[in-house]
């Protein structure tokens, strides 16, 4: 397969000037991304994650020409971003979570017209592109719509058509599902699921949701301090992380703490019991063990908090 | 796809952006009008205050009455025609600030005719149509010994000031790239300059004149060329004669100075970010 997406090295430092006083300024170096290095195939889609500050969104703007690495190699598609930027943008899709691209004051549909005559889309492909955008993602009711008069969740919809239309082999998705309510993540995920598959788009996507990743990515990278500390399949990060499941367990009464293999007791309220499973590990056979031995009623399993297996690694890793 | 033609691709998104701004704009139709009307009415008095005061004197810096109107509409028109195409670049800051800069550098289109674009306001035509009626007047009222070379120059003093204008703004805008809030700054020089140019050179101090002339090249909009239109001297002594036919050549010379700065802003905002 070959690397669609190229970073070899790339390294980002900002400069901070910091006022200490009257016309006194501290210059002081911040480095977004270190030494960062991985490569994307295409019709792959990874998650990328990592804390607030990590160096997400700045690696993201380099991969869309916005922001020039301060060393190192990128190439997306054969292009290096920040010289070809204008080439590049035909070939990208980019969705901003948080800021819309869409025209605030016009009908939805204004949005798609500009994006087909800036891109220079041919007549039949935008019309077909926008039908599937339409159909798969609702869109039918809302395109004489004012994009002022939107949900987000309506919102963050017309924006992935926007960037869709003019068929990007890429798609970057900074935060798509914040701030939404369930239905239209569902909406959102599915959209995207099926995108993928079907057309291969390559997709990118930045977020804190962890679900969006379990549901979408079969790849994971985590990036905390600019640098990358793991790239790989989802299961394997809780492993690397040492992060745990939980199991809620609701029993017919109150009884001593469950005893079962490979998981402990953390608490016991009532009859409701919470044990603790190595992440990597599969719950079915627990379960299995539990309604054998114990009167359940219901039971539930909670993934572990994303941030909290980030921070537990980069801890460990600061200690090794 | 062909080779890749920033001037007529950025023309083609001006276009498209501007087209958009407009319908934005008559989304809101009321409110278009009443500050259409109201940009009307301001920019009416602006001149209605120069003619008040010559109901006191009869000459100001030497200049009479139709004279001055005609710097003046000079002045106002190309200004006039400089911030209705590209006024707008001065909200470039806010959009560094507030991080939406980044929408329009993932479109495939040059940015600064997209920042150019940015909320394009019909409206600011007002100020071109009035600049350009009391021009006409000055062209009626007064008497000038016309020659086909003075005839001409009128246009092109007005394509020459709208493009040293442009340059400020676009100078301008390249420097929010480094400090945000220096939109008032850029006023200072926009606006202001337009204002200033709107009164004869003579009322000014020779020091000021002589910096608008060599520092910062406004004279050329106006002030020289129109001297040698009027059959005055120049404002400053020292100029040769050719100069009234310098403002293409500064034109020039401030767009690529412009172009440069442009391009350094740019660049730093791609290394810096936020």
């Amino acid at each position: 397969m070959d690397a669609f997406i190229e970073v070899d090295r790339v390294e980002k430092v900002f400069e901070v000037r910091r006022r200490t006083g009257f016309m006194k300024r501290v210059k002081r170096q911040v480095r977004a991304v270190d030494s960062l290095s991985f490569t994307v195939a295409r019709g792959e889609m990874v998650g990328y994650i990592g804390p607030n500050g990590a160096g997400k969104s700045t690696t993201v703007k380099m991969l869309t020409g916005i922001l020039m690495p301060s060393a190192g190699r990128l190439r997306v598609a054969g292009i290096d971003p920040s010289r070809d930027r204008t080439r590049l943008a035909h070939r990208i899709g980019v969705v901003f979570g948080q800021r819309t691209t869409l025209w605030w004051d016009l009908p939805l549909i204004d949005s798609y017209r500009l994006a087909h005559r800036m891109y220079r889309i041919p007549d039949a492909r935008y019309r077909e592109n926008l039908e599937r955008c339409v159909e798969l993602l609702e869109l039918g009711a809302l395109l004489d719509v004012p994009v002022r008069q939107l949900s987000l969740g309506q919102r963050m919809r017309g924006d992935i058509a926007a960037a869709l239309l003019h068929d990007p082999e890429v798609l970057y998705l900074d935060e798509p599902t914040i701030g939404l309510d369930v239905v239209s993540k569902a909406k959102v995920r599915g959209f995207l699921k099926e995108l993928n598959a079907g057309s291969g788009t390559t997709v990118l996507l930045t977020t804190h949701d962890l679900q969006d990743i379990e549901q979408l990515c079969s790849r994971v990278m985590v990036i905390d301090h600019g640098r990358l500390m793991y790239d790989g399949a989802l299961a394997g990060l809780h492993e690397a992380g040492e992060g745990e499941r939980t199991l809620v367990v609701d029993l017919e009464r109150e009884l001593p703490p469950i005893e079962a293999p490979s998981c402990r007791v953390v608490r016991v309220a009532g009859p409701r019991q919470w044990l603790a499973f190595p992440a990597g590990r599969s719950a079915a056979p627990l379960v299995a063990h539990i309604a054998a031995e114990y009167p359940l009623v219901d039971l539930s399993v909670r993934e572990p908090d994303i941030e909290a297996v980030i921070a537990k690694m980069y801890a460990e890793k600061a200690v090794s | 796809m062909g080779e890749y033609r920033p001037l007529t691709e950025g023309l083609r998104a001006y276009r498209l952006i501007a087209g958009m701004w407009v319908r934005s704009t008559l989304t809101y139709r009321a409110s278009f009008a009443m500050t259409a009307f109201g940009g009307l009415v301001v920019t009416g008095l602006d001149f209605v205050t120069i003619v008040l005061m010559f109901s006191r004197v009869d000459v100001l810096g030497g200049y009479s009455l139709p004279e001055v109107a005609f710097l003046y509409g000079l002045s106002a028109t190309s200004f006039g025609l400089a911030d209705l195409a590209i006024g707008s670049a001065d909200r470039l800051g806010r959009r560094v600030r507030d991080g939406t800069l980044d929408i329009l550098l993932v479109r495939p289109a040059p940015v600064l005719a997209q920042v150019a674009a940015d909320r394009f306001a019909l409206r600011r035509i007002g100020r071109v149509a009035q600049g350009s009626l009391v021009l006409g007047y000055a062209l009626i009222a007064s008497d000038i010994a016309w020659t086909p070379v003075k005839a001409l120059m009128v246009p092109g003093m007005l394509v020459c000031g709208g493009a040293i204008f442009s340059a400020v703004f676009v100078a301008g805008a390249a420097f929010q790239f480094v400090a945000q809030d220096a939109s008032e700054v850029q006023h200072a020089f926009t606006y202001g300059g337009q204002t200033l140019l709107q009164y004869p050179p003579t009322v000014f101090g020779k020091e000021l004149v002589r910096g608008v002339t060599f520092m910062f090249p406004l004279a050329f909009v106006n002030w020289v060329p129109a001297a040698y239109v009027l059959g005055r001297p120049y404002p400053l002594g020292g100029l040769p004669r050719w100069a009234a036919f310098a403002p293409p050549l500064v034109a020039v010379g401030c767009c690529a100075a412009a172009a440069l700065a442009w391009r350094a802003g740019l660049r730093s905002y791609r290394s810096t970010g936020s």
